[in-house]
């Protein structure tokens, strides 16, 4: 086949890379950042589901604890800068592997994942505290409500920390090049949801009074 | 495939690489975006603790938070600078969940 008709053989759209990592789509978009924005999506609707379960259930507990009760703002709010600060260091770490840094990659992989690992150490505190106040998810509305919606939010923050040490791990080994920043990016729109997520549970559930 | 053609696929991933990124905030204007986030969630807290009117203090809370989503979104998620399909996508999913649940929650008169 001659130079020309190979070139005319290709489709009018251009089927290129999506950001250069992935393999080649109609969409000019990669399969994979396609699917992870579809997975959000879908997410919206679980955690809308559990968020408007607590509200549902909201003010109708025939006994308490109730939240004015148990709610300790400034730890809660600690906890919900920490979350937001490893926003943070997850667009650092992307940005350093998208101009080759890998030690810097590193750096703020970690650092992301102890942010993480600090936010879920509060909650299992928060949790701890709450159960010896004499709040479990058995003893009323409020308590069942909001331990499955808080519970939920930080199984998906503990996967997101499974994520990112993974991806350190493959570093650390040399096998996340720079031409595979894509599934870094993927595994940042990850722990940014659970941040977003995590703005709002804060808001509607701790910050408003019932 | 003839090398020209795969020179021509070849610039093409390299231009479509480079846009990619092209436009994405610097790593000082991430950690200004970062402290302008840290500013507004003070502000949230503190409005926990004052005495206005709870209709006007709880509509303040959720436009912050509802300011907070879009800047995340938007820049940190990269739904700004990245393909307008992934920004429909995920504002599907988040109109329709918020659409079924208000409705939802409506319908239940949770509101009343």
């Amino acid at each position: 086949m001659s130079v020309t008709t190979d070139i005319a053989a290709a489709p009018a759209t251009p089927a290129v890379h999506a950001d250069g990592h992935g393999h080649v789509t109609n969409t000019g978009l990669s399969n994979e950042k396609l699917a992870m924005w579809a997975f959000l999506g879908s997410e919206c609707l679980l955690f809308g589901a559990l968020i408007s379960t607590y509200f549902l259930y909201r003010g109708k507990s025939v006994s308490g604890p109730t939240p004015k009760d148990i709610y300790d703002i400034p730890y809660t709010s600690v906890s919900s800068f920490v979350l937001l600060m490893s926003s943070l260091t997850m667009v650092l770490a992307l940005a350093a592997i998208q101009r080759g840094d890998h030690r810097r990659l590193r750096v703020w992989l970690v650092a992301t994942a102890l942010l993480g690992a600090s936010f879920i150490a509060g909650q299992v505190y928060e949790f701890t505290s709450f159960i010896r106040e004499g709040l479990t998810i058995k003893t009323n509305l409020f308590g069942s409500s909001f331990f499955v919606l808080t519970g939920f939010h930080g199984v998906h923050v503990t996967l997101g920390i499974v994520m990112l040490l993974s991806l350190w791990n493959l570093s650390l080994r040399g096998k996340l090049p720079q031409e595979k920043s894509e599934v870094v990016e993927i595994a940042g729109l990850y722990w940014h949801f659970v941040d977003v997520v995590w703005i709002v549970i804060f808001t509607v559930i701790y910050l408003i009074p019932s | 495939m003839s090398s020209r053609a795969a020179e021509q696929t070849e610039h093409l991933e390299q231009a479509s690489d480079h846009d990619a990124h092209a436009g994405h905030p610097t790593e000082a204007q991430y950690i200004k975006i970062a402290v302008i986030l840290a500013t507004i969630t003070a502000v949230e807290v503190g409005l926990y603790y004052t005495s206005f009117s709870t209709v006007a203090t709880n509509a303040t809370l959720i436009v912050l938070a509802g300011v907070k989503f879009v800047i995340v979104a938007a820049y940190f998620m990269h739904l700004k600078f990245d393909n307008k399909i992934l920004r429909r996508l995920f504002i599907t999913g988040f109109v329709l969940a918020s659409f079924c649940y208000i409705a939802y929650l409506l319908t239940l008169g949770v509101f009343q």
